[in-house]
């Protein structure tokens, strides 16, 4: 390591002011900065969101480290969903992943740990390659081009955008979506901390919208051809079950223990709760992500269920699902804790991360219940809320001077 | 019934929204939304503009314009039909309106009548205001539907514009590449806007 950080000393000079590679700087104090701590800290003018003494890269890094159990479980989850259907009669889908697979000779044994890694792995490694490559480039491109730095927070960006895509996807929607999200959802406003909307969800809505076909309906969310199965469509979530048949969550198909740990269809990364929890945790202790933000989305979701479920409806079953399904499926857990709290898109307020998780949380619940077009609504929420964030805090502080000039005195 | 307006003002708020849905009344919606104080005086504006326009516009259709409408002046008048002079007359009933309107503000609210500037009577050419009165005449609503669908048009609006505003305000600390900066990143954010609004669109109440 001594020798890597006397050749950084030594071709940095080029890299300063004046240097011959001066316009290249921000890819030199990338390398730099991802290799060793470095000297300084994040300027106050470096984002909005940089409210105390704590780096931006550590920021981001903690946010990274707490991501790691859900990439894990992503990994193990993707392959194990993908063998689990295989082994119930749907043909995998060919193509270079299962020739590798044979090639490799593990088999597609579901329970067989290491032939469900590898199978995801296969799955996920593309798809999260394609993401660092396009996104890299471009964000290189405009930290070169307009003289910031290449952040940390493009790592984090990067690996939600792949945990909340189905295996499926096709790489090159992979390519356009993050190059759509960075670009038009981050670099077009600053670069980090300067943007509107959470980058990652950007590119994920823009696929949604964009290429329904590949990002939703039943066909998607195991890597296997769409079959029907013992248990309804090899490709189908629960959430999209519990919304055409009443008895899907009740029937012991499923149990809540499943669904809790992650064992089900859906997103490569967003399955599991278990998961979200752990990094909720990492993220709460580090003071990284705010607590009252995740308070705010599970109180306006138990709110709204529990509404709902006194409401009732005779036609519509999901009207039936109550608070404890909706945490644990789709991207509930995984947009609470890694997505709304995203601290340069979520209101700053202390008082107004209530009011922007609550929003959170009653629309979630209502696009899942009352919007026939798309079973899951994390997603859609968020960003949603991401719009009023700043009128929030607007409306928060403009409260709080209006106390203060009654309580001193104008 | 109840039910039924309801779902007709959600309908006009979110689903269909004017500004983000339908992208009426773009000028004043870009023009007018960099400070929140404002934008609420203006989505005010355009919501009473709105929920009264709509309804008279109604009335006005439905008791002198539409075919056979003249029938209660005398039996001879029922085969009349003016509906050619629908859009001069919906055009005509938004501008009487705004004229109220901007003479209340200038003599009860004069910093905002300020504010708005040449806006205010702009109004009476914003396209939301005619294309909330034709989406009316189009799918006829009766005068308690046009009344919630105009009220419920202006309430979304209104919504949009500020949320923009807010979001505009947060971006002065946003270092965006010079050529973007202005009505360019506007209309970057707007779009990026109606994704998040897409949200809603599929609802069914």
């Amino acid at each position: 390591m001594k020798f890597l950080r006397q050749q950084l000393d030594k071709i940095g000079h080029l890299f300063e002011k004046g240097g011959k590679l001066e316009s290249q700087y921000p890819l030199y104090e990338a390398a730099d900065t991802f290799l060793y701590t470095p000297g300084q800290v994040t300027k106050p003018s470096g984002g909005s969101h940089v409210r105390d003494a704590i780096d931006q890269k550590r920021m981001m890094i903690t946010v990274f480290l707490a991501l790691i159990p859900c990439v894990v479980f992503a990994l193990y989850n993707t392959g194990y969903q993908a063998n689990l259907a295989h082994a119930g009669g749907a043909p995998l889908l060919g193509g270079w992943r299962t020739d590798l697979m044979g090639l490799l000779g593990l088999g597609f044994n579901p329970a067989d740990l290491v032939a469900c890694v590898v199978h995801g792995l296969l799955y996920f490694l593309p798809v999260y390659l394609v993401t660092l490559i396009v996104g890299g480039n471009l964000e290189a491109l405009f930290a070169v081009a307009r003289k910031h730095e290449i952040t940390e927070g493009f790592l984090v960006s990067s690996l939600l955008f792949p945990l909340i895509l189905p295996p499926t996807i096709p790489l090159w929607q992979v390519a356009i979506g993050i190059a759509f999200g960075i670009v038009l959802g981050k670099e077009v406003f600053g670069g980090v901390g300067m943007n509107v909307l959470n980058p990652a969800l950007t590119a994920r809505a823009f696929l949604f919208f964009a290429y329904p076909a590949q990002i939703s309906g039943d066909a998607v969310w195991r890597a296997v051809e769409p079959t029907m199965l013992a248990d309804g469509m090899s490709g189908a979530t629960w959430l999209a079950k519990a919304a055409t048949d009443a008895n899907a969550l009740t029937s012991g198909a499923i149990t809540w223990m499943d669904a809790f740990i992650g064992v089900i269809p859906g997103s490569m990364g967003e399955t599991s709760a278990l998961c979200a929890l752990i990094g909720a945790f990492v993220l709460i202790v580090t003071g990284v992500g705010s607590w009252r933000t995740m308070f705010g989305v599970t109180v306006g979701t138990l709110l709204t269920a529990t509404l709902l479920n006194q409401v009732g409806s005779a036609t519509n079953p999901m009207f039936a699902v109550p608070f404890h399904w909706h945490i644990v499926l789709g991207g509930w857990a995984f947009g609470a804790v890694f997505m709304a709290t995203d601290p340069v898109s979520s209101a700053f307020t202390d008082r107004g991360k209530y009011y922007y998780g609550f929003g959170i949380g009653v629309l979630v619940v209502l696009v899942r219940v009352v919007n026939p077009a798309y079973p899951e609504g994390m997603m859609l929420a968020i960003l949603f809320m991401n719009m009023f964030a700043p009128l929030i805090d607007h409306f928060i502080v403009s409260a709080n001077i209006k106390r203060r000039i009654a309580r001193h005195g104008a | 019934m109840l039910e039924h307006y309801l779902s007709l003002a959600v309908k006009a708020i979110f689903v269909e929204n004017m500004a983000l849905a339908f992208f009426l009344g773009m000028c004043s919606f870009l023009a007018v939304s960099k400070k929140v104080e404002t934008a609420i005086g203006l989505g005010a504006a355009v919501t009473f503009v709105l929920a009264v326009c709509v309804p008279l516009n109604q009335l006005l259709i439905n008791g002198l314009l539409k075919e056979g409408a003249l029938a209660w002046i005398s039996p001879e008048l029922a085969t009349l039909d003016l509906s050619f002079l629908s859009l001069l007359a919906q055009i005509g009933t938004i501008a009487a309106v705004v004229q109220v309107v901007e003479m209340a503000l200038d003599r009860f609210a004069p910093a905002l009548y300020n504010a708005l500037g040449v806006f205010l009577p702009l109004i009476a050419v914003n396209c939301a205001i005619l294309g909330a009165s034709l989406f009316m005449e189009q799918r006829e609503y009766n005068l308690g539907e046009a009344a919630v669908f105009g009220l419920g048009s202006g309430i979304g609006w209104a919504l949009a514009i500020i949320a923009l505003a807010a979001i505009r305000e947060k971006m002065r600390y946003s270092n965006v590449p010079p050529a973007l900066r202005g009505l360019g990143i506007t209309f970057i954010v707007t779009g990026l806007m109606a994704l998040g609004f897409l949200a809603f669109s599929g609802i069914q109440l």
